[in-house]
This record gives C-alpha cells, structure tokens and sequence, in this order.
C-alpha cells in the first residue's frame, strides 16, 4: 500500500459514522457534508506527520465540527481565524472525545444518514445515487458512471434528490424500537437495490456496475456490525454474499449471460460463499424467518452444489413457496415454477404459471421461461411465439441474446424434419 | 516451545482486496509457510471468516449466547480451539460444554474460512 492509501482507507471508512454524527449536530446535510471534507482536509495534513489517531472517525466528527463551527464565524466576521496547529494537535482531546462518543448514539446516526435516502418520495434510482453520495462518499463523477449517465445529469438528479430529502424534514428524534426495526427494513431494500442496480447489469456493462454490488456488500456489513442480533441483517448480507460470489461466471468472453446451470462453478468466489454460509447459519439459530433469509437460503443451495445435477430442487421449491407466504408476488411464482420444473417436470410448471400470464404480459422472463417449458415438452411452435415476445421485452442486449440462442436451437432441431425450416 | 502467532487487520480493508490481491498475499504467505512446513515446525494454519460472522458465548451463569464478536477489552486472549462442527448451533454446544468445565469469561466462536493441518509439530 501506497503512503496514502491507508488515508483513504480510514477516511472511507469513517464517513458514514462522521458525517452521520455531524448530520445531528447541524440537522443540515449540506453543512454536515461540508465540515466531513474539511475534516478530510486537515486529515490529510495532519495524519502523515502525527499517525493515524486512535479512532479517525470521533477524529473527524470533532475537527470537522469546529471547522464548521469556524466557518460561521468567520463569515459573521466575529473571531479571528484559528491555527491550524490548534487542530492539528488533537492528541489528548482526541482520547477525552472518543470517550465522549456515545456508542449507542452513533448506531442510530449511520441508520438515520441511510434512512433520509430511502424517502418513499425519491424514486429509486434516486435513492441509490443519494445514499451512494452522502454515505459512501462515491464521486458524482464515479456515480454517473456506473449509472451510465453524464456527470451533469447525475448531479442534477442528486440536488433534486437533497432538496426533496431536505424540504421533507429529517427525523432528528432518536427512534423508538419499532421506528428503528421499520428504518432498518427500509434501508435494508435500498442496500439490496444498490447491489440489484449492479447485479442486473448487463455484460458490456457488468464491469463498470460491480463496484455498486461491492459498495451494497460494504453497506450490508456495516448494518449487520451495527445491529448484530437481526436475522434479516444477516440474511441480506448473505444472500448478497451468495449472489456475488458468482459474479466472475455470470458472463461469457463475449459479454453474453451465462445461465447458472452452465456456469463454470470454479470460477465461484469459495470465500464469499464460506461467509453467506456461515450468516445464513447463525441467522437460522434466531428461528425469525423471513424473506431475505429464505432467498439466501435457497441461493445457498445452489452454491452448495459442485454440479448443477447436485442441486437440492425439492428444497429450492420448499422455499420458494415459504417465499410466497411472506412475499406473494407473481415473480416469485416464477420462479418456484423453475424449481418445480425440475422436481415434477415441465408439465406441472406450466400449469403453475398460466394463471401469471396477464400480470406478467410485459415481463421479459415470463416469456422466457414459458419458452423454455414449452420446448421441453417438445411444443416447439408455441415455445417459439413465448421466445419471441420475451426478446421484444428484453431489458438488455445479452437477454435477447440468451433467447436467441434458444430459437437457434429450435431452428435447428426443425430443421431435418424441413416443415418449419422456411418459417421465421 | 510453540508458539501462537496471532493475526490483526483490518477486516474492511482485507474484506475490499479483490480476488487478485487476495490471492497474491497468500503465495506470498505461502512461500514463507512452505519452508516452516519443510522443516516440520508448522502447525495448523486457519483464515478465520470476518467479525461479522462470530457469536460469543459468555460464560456468565447461566451462560449468554450474543451474536458478533467479543467486544471486551478487559479480558485477555488465552487459549483456542478447533473443533470440526455440522454447525453454528453444535459449535456453541462445543463451547458451553468447555463452558461448564472452566466459567468465567468468554468463548468467541468464528467459522474457519480456511484450514491447513500443517505438518506435525516435534
């Protein structure tokens, strides 16, 4: 590591705890976030000559305070400048303060920085670039890069989203159990947003988008450190864990989507696995179920298996119908449909999906999947209508380049019999 | 005499190292680690998972299973165990049972990423 590095590091590391304090102490997200830079500032003057302080995060929160605090009153034009030497020699304020630091004050300052992004108002492509800029500190340059917009653009979209956040008022009082538990929920679908905006990526832009799955993982462990006895916090961070730990076989050389079955499985990242595994484990002990449990669960059973034949299927469809209790949705009827494909055959799936056909009428993998069970009972004409509608609907270039695939097959498995040959 | 080498980072730092990285630190470590191994002086090597993976048994009475690492600076590291477990809820059984031989204290209980035996030890 450079001689620098270790700055940035630390820096990093301490935003979301640093600017979330500043944010009580000014109850302005403007004026938090500037006294976070300028504690970053005198940070990086500071931190090479004196050494890392014990703790950079109460380091930040109070140099970054009284930068602030100068600031007013410079402009008020009532005191005199103060000397940086001042600042820069924190030693013995820096202990006193680190005491000073409530430690059950700062869990709720980092959910309350987190909650502000996820207002109901924001859409959420707004909510991901808000909490991307003011927790984890991403550059709006870095931002509208992964969100494949210009800078411009994107630091529109970010102002707007701080005056909306702004004019609706942050809420300063320290949450009651069942506030909390409900901003906990709230920010923990915006994480999985974030990592969902990288996930969904498509190949040409897969490498460019990971750093949103990283930053979502980021963001999960520091919930899960923060609030350490919540299942669904252990849960999210798993399933986040399962799903990126094949993120180096989801796409082929070409940029095309690799389907699970014909992933390379060596190319899984054993590592995080080992880790969703065990988070899954300690959060099954709590006997709380609930739906980001079961969804890394059953991505756990994927991982588990070496082979695609060594997948567990009567326990995938087990959970993904607890999945429909908790969260009834035609998406996830879909999806236990491709379980039950596999368990009682391709028959019984299409029977389960009939009835989602009008809700999903727009939904690129309903057709997809449809195809698919169609051509395996060998109803190639209708598979083919299903093919067809799905690549019309195909969010990104490498899904209608996966169903394509599937025609050419069907192309070529007609071909001999020469009935359909000339039929496009 | 044995001895322990204990290794602290920071977990966020080492968790952000891509797999490259990763890997790199560990042919390196593994150069320094193949020659102790030559020579019959290494023992077990584990890559423990991060914090965020730890339960703690307090060995209070009675005993208090809390979830995350051991987060107090008044008491000192002693001792370890390896113990080849189904799962979270055996290994805790594992330590309330060490628990109820020796009280007081705690046991930190984290999965093992990674294991290597080591060669025998003289």
């Amino acid at each position: 590591m450079t001689d620098t590095a270790w700055i940035d590091a630390a820096l990093t590391s301490a935003r979301p705890q640093a600017v979330g304090a500043l944010l009580r102490y000014f109850r302005n997200l403007d004026t938090a976030e500037e006294a976070f830079q300028n504690g970053c500032l005198r940070a990086l003057k500071s931190w090479p000559q004196n050494g890392p302080p014990r703790d950079p995060a109460a380091w930040l929160i109070m140099v970054g305070r009284n930068a602030a605090i100068d600031e007013v009153r410079r402009s008020n034009k009532q005191d005199v400048l103060t000397d940086d030497a001042v600042i820069s020699d924190l030693d013995d304020a820096e202990e006193e303060l680190a005491d000073r630091l409530d430690g059950s004050h700062y869990r709720d300052d980092i959910l309350r920085l987190l909650f502000i992004c996820c207002h109901p108002d924001l859409p959420a492509t707004q909510q991901i670039a808000l909490a991307l800029r003011i927790v984890s500190g991403i550059s709006v340059k870095q931002i509208a890069r992964a969100f494949l917009v210009s800078e411009p653009a994107m630091e529109q979209r970010i102002t707007r989203a701080k005056a909306k956040v702004a004019n609706a008022g942050v809420p300063f009082e320290t949450p009651g159990p069942v506030e909390r538990s409900e901003r906990l929920a709230a920010v923990a679908a915006m994480v999985y947003l974030i990592f969902n905006e990288g996930y969904s990526a498509s190949g040409e832009t897969s490498e460019i988008r990971r750093p949103l799955c990283e930053e979502a993982i980021r963001l999960a462990r520091l919930l899960l450190r923060l609030f350490q006895s919540e299942p669904e916090i252990m849960g999210l961070t798993a399933l986040l864990l399962l799903q990126h730990a094949r993120a180096a076989a989801r796409f082929d050389a070409s940029g095309e989507l690799v389907l699970l079955d014909d992933q390379d499985r060596t190319l899984w990242n054993r590592k995080l696995i080992a880790e969703g595994l065990a988070l899954i484990d300690k959060a099954m002990r709590h006997r709380r179920s609930g739906p980001y449990q079961v969804q890394a669960a059953i991505a756990a059973l994927h991982a588990r298996a070496t082979k695609p034949e060594e997948t567990d299927w009567v326990q995938i469809d087990l959970l993904y119908g607890a999945l429909e209790v908790m969260q009834p949705s035609s998406v996830v009827t879909l999806n236990r449909a491709v379980a039950v494909s596999k368990v009682r055959g391709a028959e019984a799936a299409l029977q389960m999906i009939e009835p989602l056909g009008e809700r999903l009428s727009n939904y690129f993998h309903y057709f997809g999947v449809r195809g698919a069970f169609l051509m395996q009972l060998g109803r190639n004409k209708e598979a083919r209508v299903a093919f067809n509608r799905a690549i019309a609907l195909a969010n990104t270039s490498a899904e209608a380049a996966h169903i394509r695939m599937h025609l050419d097959r069907l192309m070529r498995d007609n071909q001999p019999s020469g009935t359909t040959a000339a039929r496009k | 005499m044995l001895y322990a080498i204990l290794c602290y980072h920071d977990e966020d730092l080492v968790g952000s190292w891509s797999k490259e990285q990763d890997d790199a630190v560990m042919s390196r470590l593994a150069v320094v680690q193949d020659k102790l191994k030559k020579e019959e002086r290494l023992g077990p090597v584990a890559r423990l998972l991060p914090t965020t993976a730890a339960t703690t048994l307090r060995k209070d009475d009675p005993p208090v299973v809390l979830d995350g690492p051991y987060a107090e600076t008044k008491e000192q590291l002693l001792g370890f165990y390896i113990v080849d477990c189904e799962n979270l809820d055996a290994a805790v059984g594992v330590a309330r049972d060490l628990g109820a031989a020796n009280p007081g204290g705690a046991y930190e209980i984290r999965p093992v990423g990674l294991f290597e035996p080591g060669a025998s030890t003289k």
